[in-house]
């Protein structure tokens, strides 16, 4: 398929703006832009194929069953695309008095008390644009903590589970900390024993996600809680997982003193191709000053923002964060209520029947109840037919399904992690399990159709090692037919190539 | 209401088969001691209608910018976003799409990207680009950490004239980064390459705005030899919109170009979400924060498109990653790619030209009407300051009786500016408009 | 077109899976058959700069697959004079020649007696079986 730029022609353009007779803008000649960007030159009907051909080109959840492990990939309801483009929400600027904004304002403050409740904790900031910059968030307030407290030289680690999504590791790192890792028992439980050895008094604190990633409910979750309580630190919860336990188990009642929450995980938030999303934070209250700034509050029957915040650790992001993921995540939780406990309960059922129906063909690491996900190795296959998690994965997409996520988390070799979600017919999950049986087959009878797929997508499989190399990042336009002064190619009918 | 499927008979058939009798008992590895006793106090479940009814209850209650004239700027901008990007957006092949980590599965997604890398590059005169960063703050602190690791050195230089929040945020990483932020103050409402040539020895990087918080012209290629002269790197937050009649940062002699991206194609939306974009010269190739898409073949030997240098990234670098970053802002850089695509080249510098003559008439029209000009010697973009002669916020309180919201009011960032409006004109505004502006403001 | 699995037993090994031929005063360094094989096909070589001076069992240049970056750990101390451009140009040739053609500096070494807290091959092919 044609990028957009070889689409384009000199002269064409897509929209016009209203002119007007005034002076024209004078800009100074050392300022003034010399050469104009070669931006696509396409009219309106010709834009509108080109992103339609591409969307063709690609897989969502309204595609097809999506089952990305630790991603959370459940329908996105439309209505809440309807109400975020509201005029009111849709056209309202950051700085607009708050009298004239208190619609918005009362929305944050009651996605902030849901996400309270729902964390069993009891202050929030919805500042932080993603769980990521929810985990730097939550290890900044750590760090602020312990500078009140006077023990900033002394608490200089953090300790991550060694399952732990990337996120993790590389967080604590700009957030100036040392890491340490502590490793999963064979049950697939943090090593308490381990644990014990590691934590001292230069413990800041431990990040965790419960259920890991391993899809397992860490047994001894409380014990671990006064592991790290008992010496001082604090316990650091990732919400990547929070699917799978919403009014079940809340992270303060585990002994958390941080949650961050994935607003496009857990609370419908689509994902866009790659953001955006949400990673609001939720704190145990001595954590409370030190929450970014501005906060929230509640003044009777108005909201405002507070500035006057002393402790905080300053700003994450600008203003008070991405306020259409807010209105998305919010219309969902209001749709759901107290029932967000059968959201999770039908989580974990899920991934469950799936996990029975694929256990016998692949290998399980952990034999235990899932939680809402749950990880096989394709270690077998691989020994005995050389057929990797990759393979499986691609010749999946020839069924027509997303694969799930493969070489994660690293403990588990060849691994393939599948999270299903609540919003799947139990006759999708069947379709799945039986592709699932069929590849496994495949592999002993015909592996060579494994290491060639995908065959049914737009593309062959995609040399990542030649993009590595190569490192081209952006169109040459050296081959343009307009701009390059080359002559044109003779047109080939896309039908007719390689007959 | 929800959004499952499960009926009586799934659920008996899938218990059966996992060998279990309730779906509580798919939860026993739960301690009792934490387990959740109560229902989530968090009001009824709503139908879609009811649902509906509650939210554009809230929305109505927001003077958005449909409902009164609107001259606020301070970094996010009523700009016009054509019909198509709302199509393009609705998609749900690309609405509902995961990162594209695997690349047969999704190359409109990585295509997209790459020619929205491609327009950026084109814009700031970069060779590289990122797929997105959060917003225009945060890539400010990107650029202060792929600074800090290029060179060694620990320290970087802001404009006091460069966005207060963009200021703000920087501040905020720096402690975990290590570095030390030194401001160098506007004078007259721009900066001065000299004094800012002082404060970037051993500087790592020097951040400045073009055009400044102000909305003034800096004098930015002598800014941008101040900091080489350090050797420092030059970095400069810019505004798309304005990048089609001011010359491109890599053009004067700036390592990278960041900015924040909403003014090209996405809603105000109360501030977000919305995308910061961050460009580079080749040289940074590999400490580039966030996702990056490159051209390969497949084995067929046809074009297509993955995600590449991905060993920068959080999930196989981990602690020695350029960046924590994950989920970024895909489909608002999505949006960006359609806006511009829709402008061309043409519409671009239409665009630019469109709001700074509204600006400059809107600026002369105050100044005869007795509001004089903040900095009367500089040459503004979209965007000027303004002395109101009264404290602005009752300025803001009586235009608004007045149907017409004047602009932010820079004193709450700037001292001895309490009296002082930042006003933003943008091509959504008219000459009329601009009338309603002047008579609202009249003392 | 990657090498088949051998460890010379000309060489000195780091126990981080590096490789040293010294050479009178001089070194040459490279990364081993295992290191190369765990990474997949190398895309880029990172390498110090000559006159540079490196310090033993501390990093000094990376190696990047698609699926990985690594540290290059300095088995000895030393100068560096030379650094192979063959493997800048093309990273693969350490993974077709690891210790040959896909050598990746020659130093001068500050402290030859370094030498002597390397592996040989037998102590080195021990730590493989363990890995």
């Amino acid at each position: 398929m044609k990028l957009i730029f070889e689409k384009s022609q000199t002269g064409r353009r897509g929209g016009e703006l209203p002119h007007y007779e005034l002076p024209p803008a004078k800009v100074p000649d050392e300022l003034r832009r010399e050469t104009a960007p070669r931006l696509p030159e396409l009219a309106e009907p010709e834009i509108v194929r080109h992103f339609t051909e591409l969307s063709t080109r690609n897989f969502g959840i309204d595609t097809g069953f999506y089952p990305l492990g630790s991603c959370t990939m459940k329908y996105n309801p439309r209505v809440n695309e309807r109400l975020a483009m509201l005029p009111g929400f849709r056209d309202l600027h950051p700085y607009q008095d708050e009298d004239a904004s208190q619609g918005a304002l009362e929305l944050m403050w009651r996605l902030q008390e849901a996400l309270i409740e729902v964390s069993g904790l009891h202050a929030c900031s919805l500042q932080p644009a993603a769980g990521s910059q929810g985990e730097l968030t939550g290890l900044l307030l750590m760090r602020a903590y312990f500078a009140d407290r006077g023990e900033a030289e002394q608490r200089d680690t953090i300790i991550t589970a060694d399952t732990a999504h990337g996120t993790n590791p590389a967080s604590v790192t700009m957030a100036g900390y040392n890491l340490a890792k502590v490793e999963t028992d064979a049950r697939g439980n943090v090593d308490v024993a381990h644990l014990r050895q590691m934590v001292d008094e230069r413990t800041a604190g431990l990040m965790l996600t419960n259920p890991s990633t391993l899809g397992l409910f860490d047994e001894h979750i409380e014990e671990i809680a006064e592991i790290f309580h008992e010496v001082g630190a604090l316990l650091y919860y990732d919400g990547a997982n929070l699917n799978a336990v919403c009014g079940i188990s809340r992270p303060g009642d585990m002994g958390f003193d941080i949650v961050h929450i994935n607003l496009h995980k857990t609370f419908s938030q689509p994902h866009g191709g790659g953001g955006p999303g949400g990673g609001p934070v939720v704190v145990r209250d001595k954590l409370e000053p030190f929450l970014p700034v501005p906060a929230l509050v509640r003044d009777g029957e108005r909201f405002r923002l507070d500035h006057d915040r002393p402790k905080s650790i300053g700003k994450v992001r600008g203003f008070t964060g991405p306020f259409g993921v807010f209105v998305r995540s919010y219309a969902y939780i209001r749709s759901y209520g107290p029932r967000l406990r059968e959201m999770s309960e039908v989580a974990v059922l899920n991934a469950n029947y799936l996990l029975a129906r694929l256990r016998e063909a692949y290998d399980l690491p952990y034999d235990r109840l899932a939680m809402h996900e749950f990880v096989l190795s394709a270690r077998s296959l691989k020994r005995e037919h050389g057929i990797t998690a990759l393979d499986v994965a691609k010749r999946l997409m020839d069924y027509g399904f997303h694969p799930p996520t493969i070489y994660f988390p690293l403990v588990v070799p060849e691994a393939l992690m599948v999270e299903p979600t609540e919003t799947e017919a139990k006759e999708t999950l069947d379709e799945f399990a039986d592709a699932m049986l069929a590849i496994a087959r495949e592999a002993e009878n015909d592996p060579e159709l494994l290491r060639q797929a995908p065959h049914a997508r737009p593309v062959k499989r995609l040399d990542e090692v030649l993009a590595a190399k190569r490192a081209i990042v952006k169109y040459g336009f050296d081959q343009h037919p307009d701009l390059s002064g080359a002559q044109p190619e003779p047109r080939q009918l896309e039908a007719q190539k390689g007959t | 209401m929800s959004y499952l499927s499960l009926t009586e008979r799934d659920r008996e058939e899938m218990l059966a088969a996992i060998g279990v009798s309730s779906v509580e008992e798919l939860f026993r590895d739960i301690p009792a001691g934490v387990r959740f006793g109560r229902e989530l106090d968090l009001g009824p479940p709503l139908s879609e209608q009811e649902l509906s009814r509650h939210l554009e209850e809230l929305a109505a209650r927001n003077v958005d910018s449909s409902k009164e004239l609107s001259f606020l700027g301070a970094g996010i901008y009523d700009h016009y976003v054509p019909a198509v990007v709302d199509t393009v957006l609705q998609r749900g092949e690309f609405l509902t799409a995961y990162t594209p980590y695997q690349p047969e599965m999704s190359q409109g997604v990585l295509q997209a990207i790459f020619e929205y890398q491609t327009v950026i590059c084109e814009l700031t005169g970069m060779d590289v680009s990122n797929a997105s960063g959060y917003d225009g703050t945060t890539v400010a602190a990107d650029a202060c950490y792929v600074a800090k690791h290029a060179t060694g050195r620990t320290k970087v230089v802001v404009t006091e004239a460069t966005n207060p929040q963009v200021r703000q945020v920087v501040k905020t990483y720096a402690s975990g980064f290590g570095l030390e932020v030194v401001e160098v103050p506007h004078r007259g409402g721009v900066t001065d390459p000299d004094e800012l040539r002082r404060a970037a020895t051993d500087a790592a990087c020097v951040i400045f705005q073009q055009p400044n918080f102000f909305g003034c012209l800096e004098p930015a290629p002598d800014l941008a030899a101040a900091a080489n002269d350090a050797e420092a790197i030059a970095v400069a937050h810019v505004d798309p919109i304005s990048l089609g009649v001011l010359e491109a940062p890599g053009a004067y002699g700036c390592g990278m170009a960041i900015g924040e991206g909403q003014s090209a194609g996405n809603y105000q939306s109360f501030a977000g979400p919305h995308y910061g974009f961050l460009a580079a010269r080749k040289e940074f190739i590999r400490r580039m924060p966030g996702r990056i898409v490159g051209e390969t073949l497949d084995a067929a030997g046809e074009r297509g498109y993955v995600l590449t240098l991905q060993t920068r990234e959080q999930h196989i670098r981990r602690e020695k990653a350029t960046s924590n970053i994950t989920t970024n802002q895909t489909l608002l850089a999505l949006a960006g790619l359609v806006h511009l695509s829709w402008l061309g080249p043409q519409g671009l510098r239409e665009v630019g030209e469109t709001c700074m003559s509204l600006a400059a008439y809107a600026q002369s029209r105050l100044a005869d009407a007795g509001l004089e000009p903040a900095f009367s010697e500089r040459t503004t973009f979209k965007e000027f300051a303004v002395r109101t002669g009264r404290n602005a916020q009752d300025a803001i309180r009586s235009a608004r009786e007045r149907g017409v919201h004047p602009g932010y009011a820079l004193g709450r960032d700037y001292q001895g500016f309490d009296d002082a409006l930042l006003v933003a004109v943008t091509e959504r505004r008219t000459p009329a408009d601009i009338d309603r502006l002047v008579e609202a403001l009249a003392k | 077109m990657a090498a088949s699995e051998t460890y010379p037993d000309d060489l000195r090994y780091h126990a981080e899976h590096d490789w040293a031929r010294i050479e009178g005063d001089e070194a040459v360094l490279g990364i081993t058959w295992f290191a190369q094989d765990a990474l997949g096909e190398l895309v880029h070589y990172e390498p110090p700069n000559e006159g540079d001076t490196i310090a033993k069992d501390s990093v000094y240049g990376e190696v990047e697959s698609v699926k990985a970056v690594s540290d290059v750990i300095a088995p000895l101390s030393g100068e560096v004079l030379q650094v192979n451009a063959k493997v800048v140009e093309e990273p693969e040739t350490v993974n077709d020649d690891p210790y040959g053609d896909g050598w990746l500096v020659r130093v001068r070494l500050t402290n030859p007696a370094e030498a002597d807290s390397l592996l040989d091959v037998d102590a080195y092919k021990h730590v493989v079986a363990e890995a």
